[in-house]
């Protein structure tokens, strides 16, 4: 296809059945596609060398040891990233935990079984949850999850559970647990409503085909629909996983931001957009500053793991099934 | 090619045995009716021809025979289908069961895209747990391949994506899986409308010696194809409200050589449709 298009002979056709005017607006048009394209790759581009930059004074002082000290003291200019990096990483497990089976059973219930009036507005109000500024979920979280959680659902758990050490020590209602839960909660509409979308595009052929062969409707979802609709339901998880992993106010409001590791997923903790967002106003070193924004270089090296690790999964998903992606 | 039909009506025994029974099926979709009061028996290791123009409702008579009709939205039926003797819509009988004794092929394609093609073939009777062990999965599936006549073009490569395959290719394919499962009666919904016209001969070859060991009920628009392939022939015709009934239902060769009702005529003719 290509090839015929380079080569002088069409070029010419197609050149002449052009007015002068169609020629430049074609031109044009390319051309502003091209920019607009190009924005992305310049912004990320810019984004990292920035981030380096800016951080390049704390690289060089802690050296890759910043990565895996627990040392967080502005007093004597000691800085390091791991209780940021595990709260971010733990609370964003939880959340993608939670929010994965939570939004996928629900968009297995609304694509597939439930009747279309049923389906219809507890999809519309799906939709409006993900349009839920941010700091209204931290809020509601403050004042009504932690105090819940902390009083009734962490003492059941611990009673029964409490001899696991994610289940032991002090309970204080805001912590790990409380900040994965909320933010499962915010990112749960985006698992759902994409998965409701990709399942209900799986070929209605491909369900017939199941039943038609005596499978159940249980069968026909777990082994034919879920599975054809399963590298883009990664996809969902992973930009839902990209949130929890960014998401600052709301996780700062019921993490407890104290920067320590802790086995108890009860124990408070501190992610790493909250420990930017916290202390960028009062970082009065110019070291300070280079490891908060060090900081901002971690998150965006995770980011970038988890989608490219989401990448891979999708592409040898698709070549698994003879398809190119 | 012989036509088919020239041998059907030489074997066709004078004592037969009704494997599948339409008494007064009638369907809807929402408040619209499709089909109206279809009687039609399908005679035990025979080939059956639903034909007639599209939207005569040839493809929803098919689907109440194993009650897949009603997996539509708002699809509804009425009448009895004997299976056997057993009417399939009693409340007693589970339609999930029903649909392993009456397997279906579709009118395009449809293998399980996930699967691999030995996945594909064995499915059905993984799901209705026929089997779950590996030998027995793997002789029904040779069983199966070699019945869809596939088993030579792929026994190299059965764990390859089913979609590595042509489309002829896959159709065999969806027969061999339909056919895995053993039924008794097989629905046939244009299958060949989709595919090549040699991929559509090998279809109806394998189709002649599929009447063996089942019952095979086939829809099709195409006259050619009804005249090669099958033993009996029902002329399915809408009316002016486009709702589908049977207009003459006999064997082959007499519905293409004396048909009774000048309307089967215009049809074979070409007069319309």
């Amino acid at each position: 296809m290509s090839l015929e298009l380079d080569s002088p002979r069409t070029v010419e056709v197609s050149q002449r059945g052009l007015t002068a005017r169609q020629a430049i607006a074609d031109r044009v048009f390319r051309i502003g596609l091209v920019a607009a394209t190009l924005t992305f790759v310049i912004l990320i581009a810019g984004l990292f060398a920035e981030l380096v930059h800016g951080s390049w004074e704390s690289l060089v002082a802690f050296g890759p040891k910043f990565l895996w000290s627990s040392e967080w003291n502005p007093v004597t200019n000691h800085f390091g990233a791991l209780p940021f990096i595990y709260g971010t990483v733990v609370s964003s497990a939880i959340a993608i935990l939670v929010a994965g089976v939570v939004g996928i059973a629900a968009a297995v219930f609304l694509a597939e079984f439930a009747p279309p009036a049923v389906a219809r507005p507890i999809s519309f109000f799906i939709e409006l949850l993900a349009a839920v500024p941010s700091v209204v979920f931290g809020l509601w979280g403050l004042f009504v999850l932690a105090p819940f959680l902390g009083s009734t659902v962490d003492p059941f758990i611990q009673r029964y559970l409490g001899f696991l050490p994610m289940f032991s020590g002090g309970i204080y209602g805001i912590g790990l647990l409380t900040a994965g839960l909320l933010l499962a909660l915010m990112i749960v509409p985006t698992v759902a409503a994409i998965a409701r979308d990709l399942i209900q595009a799986v070929p209605n052929e491909l369900r017939e085909a199941s039943i038609s062969l005596g499978a159940t409707r249980w069968e026909t979802v777990v082994h034919v629909v879920l599975p054809s609709a399963r590298a883009g339901i990664v996809g969902a998880c992973v930009l839902a996983l990209g949130r929890a992993l960014g998401e600052t106010i709301a996780a700062t409001m019921v993490i407890g931001n104290r920067p320590a590791i802790s086995a108890s997923l009860f124990a408070p903790s501190y992610t790493l957009s909250s420990v930017i967002a916290n202390e960028f106003t009062e970082a009065t070193s110019s070291l300070y500053l280079s490891a908060l924004l060090e900081l901002g270089l971690i998150l965006f090296v995770i980011s970038f793991i988890v989608n490219g690790c989401a990448r891979i999964l999708m592409w040898s998903m698709l070549r698994s099934q003879g398809r190119r992606p | 090619m012989q036509p088919a039909v020239v041998a059907a009506k030489d074997t066709v025994p004078d004592l037969v045995e009704i494997a599948l029974s339409a008494q007064a099926v009638s369907a809807w979709y929402g408040s619209k009716l499709a089909i109206r009061d279809i009687n039609l028996d399908f005679i035990r290791n025979s080939i059956t021809a639903l034909m007639g123009p599209s939207g005569c409702g040839k493809t929803t008579f098919l689907r109440c025979l194993n009650r897949i009709h009603e997996s539509a939205l708002d699809a509804r039926t009425a009448g009895k289908v004997l299976l056997a003797g057993t009417n399939i819509y009693d409340a007693d009988v589970n339609p999930v069961v029903t649909r392993r004794r009456i397997g279906m092929v579709f009118q395009r394609p449809n293998p399980f895209p996930t699967m691999s093609i030995l996945e594909n073939v064995t499915s059905g009777p993984r799901y209705t747990g026929m089997t779950n062990e590996p030998r027995e999965l793997a002789d029904l599936a040779e069983e199966a391949l070699r019945r869809a006549a596939l088993f030579d073009e792929v026994k190299d490569k059965l764990r390859d994506p089913a979609l590595s395959l042509s489309g002829g290719q896959q159709q065999r394919l969806c027969i061999a899986r339909a056919l895995a499962v053993k039924p008794e009666v097989l629905l046939m919904d244009e299958p060949t409308s989709a595919l090549d016209p040699l991929s559509t001969l090998k279809i109806e070859e394998l189709m002649e010696h599929l009447a063996a060991d089942f019952t095979v009920v086939i829809v099709t628009h195409n006259l050619q194809q009804a005249a090669r392939v099958s033993h009996f022939t029902a002329f399915m015709l809408g009316d002016a409200d486009r709702v589908g009934s049977v207009v003459e239902f006999a064997p082959t060769g007499e519905i293409f050589t004396h048909p009774k009702d000048s309307r089967t005529e215009d049809y074979i003719t070409g007069r319309f449709g």
